[in-house]
């Protein structure tokens, strides 16, 4: 695994500042959250569809991203529309499926995948070494952005150091099964890397204090919002705004 | 354990992310920034443990770990734990960004009130045996408490949701039973390696 992220493109999308993108993104998902009806569910699932489009998400990445979502979504159209009361919309043998159960599971798939879509075309894009400035630029506190730059580049490292650990395992010949032992070396493996993360990330904080650490999360670039971020900002909070009005009237 | 997006309803949502954000509120204020490095370290153990796939019967089963992390990282669990369900959300839409506060919920809530057991309970038997037990026991109740608050989420939407739930909640059995065990050895490494990476117990920080 990598943190290096499959939304890489030099799109319009892209050049938007990360800041921007990740509030749009947040507020977006957020709005159609609280939609409730299948006909605003649909647009919203066009606007993710367009947005997508306009950022050229791979579609094999894309795919890959929404299959786990998806299966979720097939064992809740395996449960919702029977265990839902309403009025019956076909009867297959002794299961009755109701009108309203479908509809709250066609409801969600649509949801569900609408957020999807536009927060990987907004949030997914941004470069992993651009979330924790981010999420400061927006008003976050320092620890939580040094929290979530250190975490990505840390989940790198463990994740190697996981693999050493599971090869000098393999060389003496351990082999997992369904048994006791094999949960315990596991279970110790995963001390381990606590106890390498923990030395480890003692030794990283001596040399950042040597670089001058003293909690503050600092950037050398601040750039500015220019006029293509405030039109995404306008058109995020005017089509979600619009949306959520025109719901409920 | 965590719930996907489009699922929930506003109330569910606004709530979860009220006590989420009041969670990581409190766990960065109780950390000191000389930790940030060795929290971020132990949230991407976290993160990468949570990919191990363990045999289990005929399948296998994935560990959560959120009872481990409760007891190593205290309130620091709710910041840890959210940036790691942070980056699932944005790595791998794992969960998601609408619904991060409700899964940072289920899964740091239980596991602080894991930490305080611990820590009450610790001191009471050394021995590897005693706390094999007592850390195994708690991440199992760890896991099968993200359950049921993952049940009374969903359950907030409707009663055909807690069909939904209990199928998770199931399939979640045999998890409980492989996170307890391992978190049990996991606790019995440590006490042996770096004992002061477990919480002091009551009775020694009151010294």
């Amino acid at each position: 695994m990598s943190c290096a992220n499959d939304f890489g493109g030099g799109t319009f999308v892209h050049q938007l500042d990360a800041r921007v993108r990740l509030f749009c993104g947040v507020l977006l998902a957020l709005a159609v959250a609280l939609s409730a009806r299948v006909l605003f569910a649909c647009c919203w699932l066009g606007l993710g569809l367009a947005v997508g489009a306009a950022a050229r998400l791979n579609a094999r990445a894309l795919l890959r991203r929404l299959r786990h979502l998806n299966a979720f979504m097939l064992f809740l159209w395996a449960v919702l529309p029977w265990s839902v009361e309403g009025k019956t919309w076909c009867a297959l043998g002794p299961l009755t499926l109701t009108e309203e159960g479908v509809r709250l599971a066609m409801n969600i798939t649509l949801k569900g995948n609408a957020i999807a879509l536009l927060c990987t075309a907004l949030v997914s894009t941004i470069a992993p070494q651009r979330l924790g400035w981010a999420l400061k630029g927006l008003g976050l506190p320092d620890k939580l952005a040094y929290l979530v730059a250190l975490t990505i580049r840390h989940t790198d490292v463990v994740h190697e150091e996981y693999g050493r650990l599971r090869r000098t395992m393999k060389a003496r010949a351990f082999h997992p099964r369904f048994s006791m032992h094999t949960l315990r070396t596991i279970g110790y493996a995963v001390g381990e890397l606590l106890v390498r993360g923990m030395e480890r990330g003692e030794r990283v904080v001596a040399a950042m204090k040597c670089r001058a650490f003293d909690g503050r999360f600092r950037t050398l670039d601040a750039p500015l919002i220019g006029w293509r971020e405030a039109v995404c900002v306008a058109a995020t909070v005017l089509c979600a705004g619009t949306l959520f009005v025109l719901e409920r009237v | 354990m965590h719930v996907c997006e489009g699922v929930l309803g506003w109330p569910v949502l606004a709530a979860g992310g009220a006590v989420a954000a009041a969670g990581v509120a409190i766990g960065l204020r109780r950390m000191q920034v000389e930790d940030t490095p060795k929290t971020a370290m132990l949230a991407a153990v976290f993160f990468v443990a949570s990919l191990v796939h363990v045999p289990f019967g005929p399948g296998s089963v994935h560990l959560i770990l959120n009872g481990l992390a409760g007891i190593v990282l205290g309130w620091a669990a709710f910041p840890a734990l959210a940036v790691a369900l942070f980056l699932q959300a944005v790595l791998f839409q794992f969960g998601g960004l609408a619904v991060l506060g409700v899964n940072t919920v289920v899964m740091a809530l239980p596991g602080v009130a894991a930490y305080y057991v611990f820590r009450a309970l610790y001191g009471t038997g050394r021995g590897p045996m005693c706390v094999f037990v007592l850390a195994g026991v708690l991440a199992a109740g760890t896991v099968l408490c993200s359950g049921l608050l993952l049940t009374g989420a969903l359950a907030w939407g409707g009663r055909a949701f807690l069909r939904v739930a209990g199928g998770i909640v199931t399939t979640h059995m045999p998890v409980l039973v492989a996170d307890g065990l391992v978190t049990g050895a996991a606790a019995v490494f440590l006490l042996k390696v770096r004992p002061d990476v477990l919480p002091p117990s009551r009775r020694e920080s009151r010294r």
